[in-house]
């Protein structure tokens, strides 16, 4: 069990390093380094060794003279330690930076490149810190952790060395006093990785409760539930403070060990050393330097401690970071490879097209169908009859789990998304806006157009008059999530996105779902005027739009169960179209 | 794109951030008192052994190494003892390292939780309008990171006290054993501390800078993911990963910026105490050569330079998270220190039957933190009668959200009045306001709870009988029941595992449960059937055994809920223009009719086309039924 963790976790460090080939350029220089600087901290014991036994203590008396160039020789060493951890601590915060900027890069583009569903599996929360906390807790492993780690680790090879050179058996004491310690680290460090993640989920999970009560802050208003919410956020932010303590006290408690075993190191060069002198194995500047050796033996091997408990940290980091980028995307862009869609109008043919959810029931059955190009076609349906679903296996949100969709005779899987997504277009019943202006907005559509196009755009869809009445027309600021907005003139705006879009299919999932009666005919009538010539399909709950499509389309439980003209469905009355209609007519005379 | 920048924090550039940031930390001690002891007690012993260290070393060197080394024999007991001084300082100090970094963590971790219960605290008892003032990211970071950031400096902070402690005891000690030597280190220490505040103000703006690009990287994130389906239905991916590639590239230079200047500032702090053992030796040995000082002591200054080094850094570590410490204070401060609570008033209602609402002359805008911005409502006056059911109507954007919110006090008016039962709401108390009044939002919000959790919200009274009451009502009963734990079920963030019509349905059995005595509908049953809508609002217009009378507000496009009403206000660009039954809205609102006959008015039109088109263009349709033949609809 615990070899399997450790190997996983090895694993996961290689393949982090992995995804940074930049961090390993000038590696050997690096190192370098690193070496020089560990350098004049061992040139210090070594003056001072020197300046007791052939100084102070030399023969006749002190020696002033040797003294000083004892010092002015180790200064210099200083200096150019100094200047190498200068050019090393650059060079790592350059190099980790850099890394670390493409990590976060690649990750972005990838969670995009994600397909829908595996993207709405994820708390939101969690996706942004994949490219923010998750990188954040590498970086600052590379570099406070990883230099630290690198130097101690010269530090030690160093002082090693200069310890056996002095006295292999002094060295073998202090070796003596750390190696239990090797068993204690290991201990609390599978207890850390353990903790670490604790605190994360406790994290992520008073994260979502505070996220709860700032965007449900209308409902707890409404509902009068204060004391409730608040009872909870002090639960999440309880659990956490303690997850964080217990974390603390292990680590805290591992370090002490390090402690320990300094005392015991010191402890025994003493003891031992003395006998050997005694001896006469070693002078009294011998065993002041190993003193001040041991030391400089005991702090890297204390850093190196906590470093490694922190790197539980930046590997889970690294770990939540490979799991997205190791992750194929299961609606994938063919790429250079696939095709594009031929010119002109674009028809639509389903074949046997079945589809579910991961481990739900089948939505769609066995949907066959073709839909000609040039043509307005409105698919009708309760909810949860599968309406949508056909909608996203249309855009290629999702694939099907059987059966394919073709378009112009091409399998969708085969289009590359460039020319997919440049001649179908989708307009979601949320009409997600960003934080920006509504010209803003609809420029997201196609980046070149000036502020006429917009303007004009607006104007054929007959919304002059509601962009008017805005306080700043184009230039209306909307909100987070357009939230300024209300929900149908964030539909507008969505409605307007997609049509300076230009497609040659254009999907419409509810589109005006929230839009006025009045707004929502006038807009039917306007966009049937200005779609002639293109495919369009809209998923409808008002009927509506069923009655001015050239064809409709009846869902009913994952089945398509009738379709033709909108005349012809109601000729028999028992049929569920005729329900709906029948119902429909009800809501709206 | 133009993308609004957040708000950038506290000036730290200044000079002031030192004193700001002492502030700050005051505040700590004083919130956790004994930790604050606990940790400083610790780092103290911890100091003062670290230097003890030095001199039992030096001692054990001196008077037992030496003469040992010169008579070339050595007593064991004496050796043993002190082979045990040593080990015993060092138990010393693990006790004293215990004792720091418990304390200072069990510190930081209380500080944090404190300050997070208090800024949520404050998030639930701020009105709305502050709310929508303040975007949901920057409200989440104040809660989050700039609590933690506030006390980043914790963590440290009672280790470098403790090496404040320790320097003046080494001064002192240095000076009880050799003034020379002394002078050294009274040379060494303030140079020590002034190179770490130097380093503090270089860090500030920098570090600064890297936090606020931190935060913009985060909220591009935020956003981009949140769109995450129109990005790809309009294949915008490169472009947006260009918007963040931009950013993420400007926080590595940011980065890069900062750790330059640490590494130009962390080799010199190292390396100063090893230039002051340098300068001991040399006087040491000067000293050694007058017989003014003996062996030990110079291996004991030596040595306590060694071990000064690494505590010293302390300090730094607190001057160069102070700046961010500030920040992070001043935007807690920021939502601590926000007014305009909702204040709710003394008066109970006494009525048990349905409520009158009555609006008068009620204007209202969204205003900006200086109280500006366009009027959405003026001069909206209307009522609802007791028991009776208001339609209101009106175009997209009109304004009917807002007045839905008004009446359940979400916010309040900027001019005229709202009465609830002749009250203005105001008055009320919320236990008046909340037991007598539901909101049904047109976006149903569901938290990420149990279904039973989410429609009685633990209220007194509701228990798990009246929430399947108002689950049937509601025909919400039917889903509910299909899941395996029925209402022991969790629906996920934000109810991800609910369709949309099965969210709605649960937020309108939420507003039932509660038995109100005005229940506000804001377009909030697109999804459920008119049948079903017909029947819940017919259930609350007479009272029963189960269900409680009401007085409604339902904000309306379909003319089967509007048929439903005792009376229509129409609203049109925030003014009520039109009130009176359908019948009569339909005479005299011009506007009204055109918005409540649009679809009869546009089929009406169609056949008059078709008509037409079937007269002259056969071929046309033949055309468009031509893809259809070879359609194969497998039902």
């Amino acid at each position: 069990m615990t070899t399997v963790e450790s190997v996983s976790r090895t694993s996961i460090l290689r393949r982090g390093l992995a995804l940074s080939p930049e961090l390993f350029t000038g590696l050997a220089g690096t190192l370098g380094l690193a070496l020089l600087a560990t350098a004049g901290r061992v040139a210090v014991p070594v003056a001072i060794q020197q300046g007791i036994d052939r100084g102070i203590r030399a023969q006749g008396g002190p020696d002033l003279g040797l003294i000083g160039t004892i010092v002015g020789i180790t200064a210099g060493v200083l200096f150019v330690t100094m200047i190498s951890a200068y050019f090393m601590n650059v060079r790592l915060f350059t190099v980790s930076e850099t890394a670390l900027a493409s990590i976060r890069t690649r990750t972005f583009r990838h969670i995009h490149d994600l397909s829908m569903l595996h993207q709405q599996s994820e708390r939101r929360g969690a996706l942004v810190s994949r490219v923010t906390g998750d990188v954040d807790q590498i970086s600052q492993f590379l570099q406070f952790g990883g230099l630290l780690f690198v130097v101690s680790l010269g530090q030690l090879t160093v002082t090693t060395i200069v310890m056996f050179v002095y006295s292999w058996q002094l060295t073998l004491v202090v070796f003596a006093a750390f190696a239990p310690l090797v068993f204690v680290v290991r201990f609390f460090q599978r207890r850390l990785s353990v903790l670490y993640l604790e605190v994360r989920e406790s994290v992520g999970a008073m994260l979502g409760v505070i996220a709860e009560s700032v965007v449900g802050a209308p409902v707890v208003r409404a509902h009068g539930i204060q004391r409730r919410t608040a009872e909870r956020l002090d639960g999440a932010i309880e659990r956490s403070r303690r997850a964080q303590f217990r974390a603390q006290t292990n680590n805290v408690v591992s370090m002490s060990f390090g402690e320990l075993a300094a005392g015991l190191a010191l402890a025994g060069v003493v003891v031992a050393g003395t006998l050997l002198g005694v001896g006469g194995h070693l002078t009294v500047g011998q065993l002041t330097a190993f003193l001040f050796l041991a030391t400089l033996f005991v702090q890297p091997v204390q850093v190196a401690t906590e470093v490694l408990n922190e790197a539980q940290n930046a590997i889970a980091g690294w770990r939540r970071v490979l799991d997205v980028i190791e992750t194929e995307p299961d609606v994938a862009d063919p790429g250079p490879a696939g095709r594009a869609l031929p010119d002109g109008p674009i028809d639509v043919r389903f074949e046997h097209v079945h589809f579910a959810y991961p481990g739900g029931p089948e939505v769609l059955t066995d949907v066959h169908l073709t839909v000609a190009a040039r043509t307005r076609v409105a698919v009708v349906g309760e909810t949860g009859s599968g309406k949508t679903t056909f909608a996203k296996l249309l855009t290629r949100l999702m694939d099907p789990t059987r059966g394919r969709v073709l378009l112009c005779g091409v399998p969708l899987s085969d289009v590359r998304f460039d020319s997919l997504r440049s001649r179908v277009v989708m307009v979601p019943q949320d009409g997600f806006l960003f934080d920006a202006t509504i010209a803003d907005n609809v420029r997201f559509a196609r980046p070149g157009l000036t502020d006429a196009d917009l303007t004009r755009a607006f104007a054929e869809l007959g919304l002059t008059d509601w962009l008017d009445s805005l306080p700043s027309g184009l230039r209306t600021q909307v909100g987070e999530r357009g939230e300024a907005l209300s929900v149908g003139e964030r539909q507008l705006v969505a409605l307007a996105r997609a049509y300076v879009a230009d497609p040659d299919l254009l999907v419409l999932d509810e589109a005006t779902s929230a839009v006025d009666p009045a707004t929502e005919v006038r807009l039917q009538r306007t966009l049937d005027t200005v779609t002639r010539g293109r495919t369009t399909i809209a998923i409808a709950h008002r009927l509506s739009t069923a009655q001015s499509a050239d064809e409709v389309i009846v869902v009913d439980r994952g089945r398509v169960v009738q379709r033709g003209p909108h005349a012809d469905l109601l000729t028999d009355p028992t049929s569920i179209y005729a329900r709906l209609y029948a119902s429909w007519l009800e809501q709206t005379r | 794109m133009a993308y609004r920048r957040t708000e950038v924090g506290a000036d730290v550039t200044s000079g002031k951030v030192l004193g700001k940031g002492l502030r700050v930390l005051g505040h700590a001690v004083r919130d956790e008192p004994h930790m604050f002891a606990v940790s400083v007690a610790g780092s103290v012993l911890f100091s003062l052994l670290t230097i003890t260290t030095a001199f039992v070393s030096g001692a054990v060197v001196g008077r037992i190494v030496v003469p040992a080394f010169d008579h070339g024999r050595v007593a064991t007991g004496t050796l043993l003892l002190g082979g045990l001084a040593i080990l015993s300082v060092s138990l010393g100090k693990i006790l004293g390292i215990l004792g720091r970094r418990l304390g200072a963590g069990a510190m930081q971790f209380n500080l944090q939780a404190k300050y997070r219960r208090a800024v949520t605290r404050r998030y639930l008892r701020l009105p709305l309008a502050w709310h929508q003032r303040h975007p949901t990211g920057t409200l989440l970071s104040n809660a989050n990171a700039d609590v933690e950031s506030a006390w980043y400096p914790i963590a440290p902070f009672p280790f470098a006290v403790g090496t404040i402690v320790m320097l003046v005891a080494a001064v002192v000690s240095l000076f009880l054993t050799d003034w020379a030597m002394a002078l050294v280190g009274v040379a060494i220490f303030p140079a020590l501390l002034g190179v770490n505040v130097a380093y503090s103000r270089r860090m500030s703006p920098r570090v600064a800078l890297a936090q606020q690009l931190r935060a913009e990287v985060s909220a591009v994130a935020h956003e981009s993911f949140d769109g995450a389906l129109v990005v790809k239905t309009m294949g915008r991916e490169a472009s947006e990963t260009e918007r963040f590639a931009d950013k993420a590239v400007q926080l590595r230079d940011a980065t890069i910026r900062v750790g330059r200047i640490r590494a130009l500032f962390d080799p010199v702090l190292d390396a100063l105490p090893s230039f002051g053992t340098l300068a001991v030796l040399l006087v040491g040995a000067w000293r050694y050569q007058q017989g003014a000082t003996g062996v030990s002591d110079v291996v004991s200054v030596t040595f306590l330079f060694t071990v000064l080094a690494f505590p010293v850094r302390a300090i730094g570590w607190v001057l160069a998270e102070l700046p961010r410490s500030v920040v992070g204070w001043e935007r807690i401060r920021h939502v601590l220190d926000a007014e305009g609570d909702t204040v709710y008033g003394e008066t109970a209602l006494t009525g048990t039957g349905p409520a009158a609402l009555r609006f008068t002359d009620v204007r209202f805008a969204y205003t900006d933190a200086e109280g500006n911005g366009p009027d959405v409502l003026s001069g909206v006056t209307f009522e609802v009668p007791a028991g009776r059911t208001v339609a209101l109507v009106g175009p997209t954007g009109s304004g009917k959200s807002t007045v839905a919110a008004l009446a359940a006090r979400l916010v309040d008016p900027g001019a005229g009045t709202v009465t609830l039962d002749g009250a203005d709401l105001r008055e009320l108390t919320q236990d008046a306001l909340v037991g007598s009044t539901a909101l049904v939002a047109q976006v149903p919000f569901v938290f990420d709870d149990t279904i039973r959790g989410n429609v009685t919200l633990d209220r007194a009274g509701i228990d798990d009988g009246t929430a399947w009451r108002a689950l049937r009502l509601a025909q919400a009963d039917g889903f509910v029941g299909h899941l395996a734990d029925g209402l022991d079920t969790t629906v996920g963030e934000r109810g991800t595992s609910l369709s949309g019509g099965q969210r709605q349905r649960l937020t309108i059995a939420r507003a039932l449960a509660g038995s109100p005595q005005l229940l506000v509908l804001d377009d909030a049953t697109s999804a459920v059937d008119p049948r079903v809508e017909a029947a819940i609002l017919a259930a609350l217009r007479r009272a029963d055994g189960a269900t409680r009378a009401a007085s409604i507000l339902v904000v309306a496009y379909r003319r089967a809920t509007i048929a439903l009403a005792d009376e229509v206000v129409y609203l049109e660009r925030g003014r009520v223009v039109a009130r009176g039954t359908h019948a009569e809205l339909l005479e005299t609102a011009p506007g009204y009719a055109d918005l409540v006959t649009a679809y009869e008015k546009a089929e009406e039109e169609r056949e008059r086309e078709h008509a037409f088109d079937a007269d002259r263009l056969d071929d046309g349709l033949d055309r468009a039924s031509d893809g259809l033949d070879e359609e194969s609809v497998t039902a």
